[in-house]
C-alpha cells in the first residue's frame, strides 16, 4: 500500500506540476459550466411559459431538467478528455527509460500500475469536484434532490474510472503517447456505441452487446438509479482494463 | 558477492549474451568490457532484475536474482545506460522518490537524501528541475539515485559517457571512492576506465566472455607469452599457414596488415621465424618484439582478432 501510494504521489506530482492537469480541469470547467449554463438557461424559459399554467409548473423537474442533460454533456467531455490525461501513463515512462527505474525497483508490477490509476483518479475527482460547484446556484435558487446529484456524479467517476483503466492499458501497449490517446479514445467510443449493434442483432447477442455499452449503464445513473448491474460492470470493466495492463508490462519483459 | 553462471539471453534469433559466468569478490569493482553491443547492457538489465535471463543463473549476495527479485532490488542500486530522470521534478524530489520506492524508511529519508547528494556533490544544484541541469550534473543525479539506499551492490552502465574530461575524471573519482564499502561492476567501452578505476575485468564481446581475472592476473598472463610482430610486403596468407606450421609456435593472429606471432614463454622462436620469413621471400618489412599487455589483448578482442 505504501509502494502504490509513493508511485500516486508522484505522478500527482507530475500532473499539477507539469501543465497537464491544469489545462485538461480548465478545458473541463469551462465546457462544464457553457453546458450548465445553456441547460439552466432553457429550464429558466421554460419555467417563465409554464409559470402561467398551475398545471405544467408542477412538472417543472430541475434534476431531470438540468442534471440530466449535464451528466450526459459531461460524460462526452469525459470521454473525449480523459484519454489526453492517462496516454503519459506508462508511454512517457517507456519512451525516457525511465521505466528501468521502476522495473529494478522493490515494487511489484501491480503496484506501479494501481499507483498511476490512483493518480489518476485523484484527477478525475478534482475535475467532477470542482464542476459540482455549479449546484451552489441550483440549491441556491430551486430546490433539486441531493440523492439524485450525488448520485449522477457517482455514475460519473465510476464511468471516468472505466475509462482511465482503458487508457492505462492503452498506455501500457506504446511509447508513443499520441498513439495511446488515439487507441483509448478509438476504445471507448467504439464500447459507447456498441448498443447500436444490438439494434439489429438478435437472440443472446442483443444482450450481450447491450450489457458491454458503456452508454446504456450510464442512462440510468443519470436519472437517479444506482444498479448494482452498473457499478459491477463499471468495476469490472475498470479491473479488466487494470488486469490487461499487468499481463502487457510482465509479458513484454519476458520476451 | 556477484556470480553469474552461463548466462543466455536471446531476443528472438538474436543472441545477446551467450554462456556468460564472473564472479565479482565482495568490496572490489569490475568492469565490463567490451565494444558497444557487445552485450553489457543486456547483462547488468539481468543482473538488475529488469530483464529475464533465457538460460543460466545469476546470485547478488547469495539471492538468486530470478528466484528472489525483490531481494536483489533491495541491495542492487543501478544506473542505467539512459539515466532515468523525470525532468520535472528537482533534484531533492527525485531523489525523495526514489528513496520511497527503493524502501527507505520514511524516518530515515532525509538521512539519505543528505548523504546522496553529499556523496555525488550535488548541493548547489538541490532545488533545481532535472530539466535545467548539465550533462553532468544529470550523470551525478544518476549516480546519488544508485546510492540512495545505500545499496551493498552498485551497477553502473556507462557511467562516464557523454561527459566531459575534467567530469570523467570526477566522477571515476568518484567510484573508486565507493570501493570498500560497495561491491561494484561497470560497464564501459574505453578500456583507460578500467585500468584507472577497477580492480578486475571481463571482457566480452558478441555476447561471449573473451577474458576475465583481476587486472594483475590478467597483465602477468601476457607478459608470459613472447612472441613478435611482423611487417610483410606480400604473401601474407603463405606466411600465416607456414608460421602456424612452425614447431613451437602458438598462434599467429593478423590484424592491420601485420602478422602477431607467439609461442610458450620457455622458448626463442625469434631467429626461426626470422630465417623462414626471410628465405621464403615475403619481403620483411620490420620485425619486432612487443609484450602483449592488456590492452593489445582488447585491441585484438574488437578488431576481431582472438581465435577461441
Amino acid at each position: 500500500m505504501r509502494n502504490i501510494w509513493s508511485i500516486a504521489k508522484k505522478e500527482i506530482r507530475t500532473y499539477f506540476s507539469t501543465p497537464i492537469a491544469y489545462v485538461v480541469i480548465a478545458v473541463f470547467l469551462i465546457l462544464t459550466g457553457f453546458f450548465f449554463y445553456s441547460a439552466l438557461w432553457w429550464f429558466n424559459s421554460q419555467a417563465i411559459q409554464m409559470a402561467q399554467n398551475p398545471y405544467y409548473a408542477q412538472q417543472m423537474n430541475i434534476n431531470q431538467m438540468v442534471y440530466t442533460p449535464l451528466f450526459n454533456n459531461i460524460s462526452i467531455i469525459l470521454l473525449l478528455m480523459l484519454p489526453l490525461l492517462t496516454m503519459r501513463l506508462f508511454s512517457e515512462e517507456m519512451k525516457s527509460g525511465t521505466d528501468e527505474l521502476l522495473y529494478t525497483s522493490p515494487l511489484s508490477v501491480g503496484q506501479i500500475i494501481l499507483g498511476k490509476y490512483l493518480a489518476a483518479l485523484v484527477v478525475l475527482a478534482t475535475m467532477l469536484g470542482l464542476s459540482g460547484s455549479l449546484s451552489i446556484f441550483t440549491f441556491a435558487f430551486g430546490n433539486p434532490e441531493l440523492p439524485q446529484i450525488l448520485n449522477g456524479y457517482l455514475g460519473l467517476f465510476l464511468m471516468g474510472a472505466a475509462f482511465i483503466a482503458a487508457g492505462v492499458f492503452f498506455s501500457s501497449l506504446t511509447k508513443n503517447q499520441v498513439v495511446s490517446a488515439i487507441l483509448t479514445f478509438g476504445a471507448l467510443l467504439l464500447f459507447w456505441i456498441l448498443n447500436w449493434a444490438s439494434y439489429s442483432a438478435s437472440g443472446m447477442w442483443k444482450g450481450v452487446l447491450n450489457y458491454l455499452s458503456i452508454f446504456q449503464h450510464f442512462d440510468d445513473m443519470t436519472r437517479g438509479i444506482l444498479d448494482t448491474k452498473d457499478l459491477v460492470y463499471y468495476l469490472s470493466f475498470a479491473f479488466f482494463g487494470l488486469f490487461l495492463t499487468h499481463s502487457v508490462i510482465l509479458s513484454r519483459r519476458w520476451r | 558477492m556477484i556470480e553469474v553462471e552461463h548466462l543466455t539471453k536471446k531476443y528472438g534469433d538474436l543472441v545477446a549474451v551467450k554462456d556468460l559466468s564472473f564472479k565479482v569478490g565482495k568490496g572490489k569493482i569490475w568492469g565490463l568490457l567490451g565494444p558497444n553491443a557487445a552485450g553489457k547492457t543486456t547483462t547488468m538489465r539481468i543482473l538488475t532484475g529488469y530483464l529475464p535471463a533465457t538460460e543460466g543463473k545469476a546470485t547478488v549476495a547469495g539471492f538468486d536474482v530470478f528466484e528472489q527479485p525483490n531481494d536483489v532490488k533491495r541491495i542492487i542500486g543501478y544506473l542505467p545506460e539512459v539515466v532515468p530522470l523525470y525532468p520535472e521534478m528537482t533534484v531533492s524530489d527525485y531523489l525523495s522518490f526514489v528513496a520511497a520506492i527503493k524502501q527507505v524508511p520514511a524516518a530515515k529519508r532525509r538521512a539519505a537524501l543528505e548523504r546522496a547528494i553529499e556523496i555525488s556533490g550535488l548541493k548547489d544544484a538541490r532545488k533545481k528541475l532535472i530539466q535545467t541541469i548539465s550533462r553532468g550534473f544529470k550523470q551525478r543525479v544518476g549516480i546519488a539515485q544508485a546510492l540512495i539506499h545505500n545499496p551493498d551492490v552498485l551497477v553502473l552502465d556507462e557511467p562516464t559517457i557523454g561527459l566531459d574530461p575534467a567530469q570523467i575524471i570526477q566522477i571515476r573519482g568518484l567510484i573508486k571512492s565507493l570501493k570498500g564499502e560497495h561491491t561494484i561492476i561497470l560497464s564501459t567501452h574505453i578500456l583507460p576506465e578500467v585500468t584507472q578505476t577497477c580492480d578486475g575485468v571481463a571482457i566480452i564481446n558478441e555476447g561471449r566472455l573473451m577474458a576475465s581475472g583481476s587486472l594483475e592476473d590478467l597483465t602477468a598472463s601476457f607478459r608470459e607469452k613472447s612472441g613478435v610482430i611482423l611487417k610483410l610486403r606480400k604473401g601474407h596468407e603463405e606466411a600465416l599457414a607456414a608460421l602456424r606450421e612452425l614447431p613451437g609456435v602458438e598462434s599467429v593472429a593478423r590484424h592491420d596488415g601485420e602478422l602477431a606471432v607467439e609461442w610458450s614463454p620457455n622458448k626463442d622462436l625469434r631467429e626461426a621465424v626470422a630465417k623462414l620469413v626471410v628465405e621464403t621471400g615475403w619481403g620483411l618489412l620490420e620485425m619486432r618484439t612487443e609484450s602483449m599487455n592488456i590492452e593489445e589483448l582488447y585491441r585484438r578482442i574488437v578488431s576481431g582478432g582472438v581465435e577461441q
